[in-house]
């Protein structure tokens, strides 16, 4: 049942939307196809713009799990997180979430298929994934489209949530699912 | 970020240095920065195509009507920006795209966004007030479909995907607060010290 609400949404959600949009805009009598253009034009400009910043930010973190020193540093953490009840198979998630979208799907993606989507571990790599963002990559671009350097406080509050998202993703998936 | 790039790249070949993996390193380098090139022009169509939507949605009219709407929800995070600044309209966008799960179209708005609320910025080189607030609710992801997880968990043949959709919901409102909490104690501690 809600899983057919939910691909009902999820399929209907964005034609919806468009359709909305130009229906609403070919009747206030704009030019729309001229005006699509305009905005398409700074979307192209505005990708080509971060690009840079993008190769710096796979670059580096290619090189830092292709060399092993992920999986070193996540077996360096471990005691620690093994007094504090967290299953340590999560931990690559926890340290490449910050960085790059693409990798964290992929491995919570690879998670799941190892651990099965309804293990425990499983299900807590599902709900890491959801509970907070790229911060590292979302400051960078996003400052840097715009030419802003000094980032003021918005590091220590992005990573101070991460680390909010992820004690509670550990705190609720532990009472829910044990 | 100058830190981090450091770490993670310099950490990175001294560790596959010792333990005899240089070569991994070479052909990490090369691949990534090949597919970072591929992600990036994935991205040219998409902030093309989602941009050119809201710029349609601009032009008519309909993008004030949704901002007039939705505005008060989030008008007190943002004490800074005028009324019916076009920023607020972005913002929207950006956050609406988070909170159905649909990223792709979330970062487009929310570049869109930066770029608006740095014209309201007194100084180009530093993160205003907006921007702070604004990056600390995004970084927190705001989500109530974790779409692209309850896919991946279909696919691997769960036996209920959605059950971690309220798990989510709890762990990303933690952070969502958590940055919103923090970023106003930095804002009052920064104004006190200027």
């Amino acid at each position: 049942m809600l899983i057919k609400i939910f691909a009902a949404v999820s399929l209907w959600l964005i034609p919806s939307f468009l359709l909305l949009v130009f229906l609403y805009s070919a009747a206030s009598g704009i030019k729309i196809f001229d005006s699509f253009v305009e905005g398409a034009k700074e979307g192209f400009w505005l990708a080509l713009r971060i690009m840079p910043y993008i190769v710096g930010i796979y670059l580096a973190i290619g090189i830092f799990r292709a060399s092993g020193t992920m999986d070193l540093l996540a077996e360096i953490l471990k005691p620690i997180l093994k007094i504090s009840g967290v299953p340590t198979e999560v931990l690559p998630l926890f340290i490449v979430k910050p960085l790059s979208g693409p990798a964290s799907l992929g491995l919570t993606a690879d998670l799941i298929e190892r651990y099965g989507p309804d293990s425990f571990v499983g299900r807590l790599a599902s709900t890491l994934y959801g509970s907070s963002d790229t911060t590292l990559y979302i400051l960078t671009i996003y400052f840097a489209s715009v030419g802003v350097k000094r980032a003021r406080y918005s590091l220590p509050v992005g990573l101070m949530s991460d680390a909010a998202g992820f004690c509670a993703a550990v705190y609720i998936c532990n009472h829910v699912f044990n | 970020m100058n830190f981090v790039f450091g770490f993670l790249i310099i950490t990175g070949i001294i560790v596959s240095m010792l333990t005899g993996n240089v070569d991994a390193v070479t052909n990490a380098a090369i691949s990534s920065a090949r597919s970072a090139v591929e992600r990036a022009a994935s991205l040219v169509g998409i902030f093309a195509l989602w941009l050119g939507v809201a710029k349609v949605a601009e032009d008519s009219g309909f993008l004030r009507i949704i901002t007039r709407i939705l505005e008060p929800f989030v008008r007190f995070l943002f004490p800074s920006i005028p009324k019916g600044h076009p920023a607020m309209g972005s913002i929207l966008m950006n956050f609406s795209a988070n909170l159905f799960g649909f990223g792709s179209a979330a970062t487009p708005f929310g570049l869109k966004a930066m770029k608006e609320l740095q014209q309201l910025n007194r100084k180009k080189e530093e993160a205003s007030e907006a921007m702070c607030t604004f990056l600390a609710i995004n970084v927190s992801s705001i989500t109530f479909l974790p779409t692209t997880i309850i896919a991946l968990r279909m696919e691997a043949g769960s036996a209920n995907p959605m059950e971690i959709v309220g798990t989510t919901l709890f762990a990303t409102s933690v952070s969502t607060l958590t940055a919103v909490l923090a970023d106003y104690v930095f804002r009052i501690i920064n104004r006190g010290r200027i």
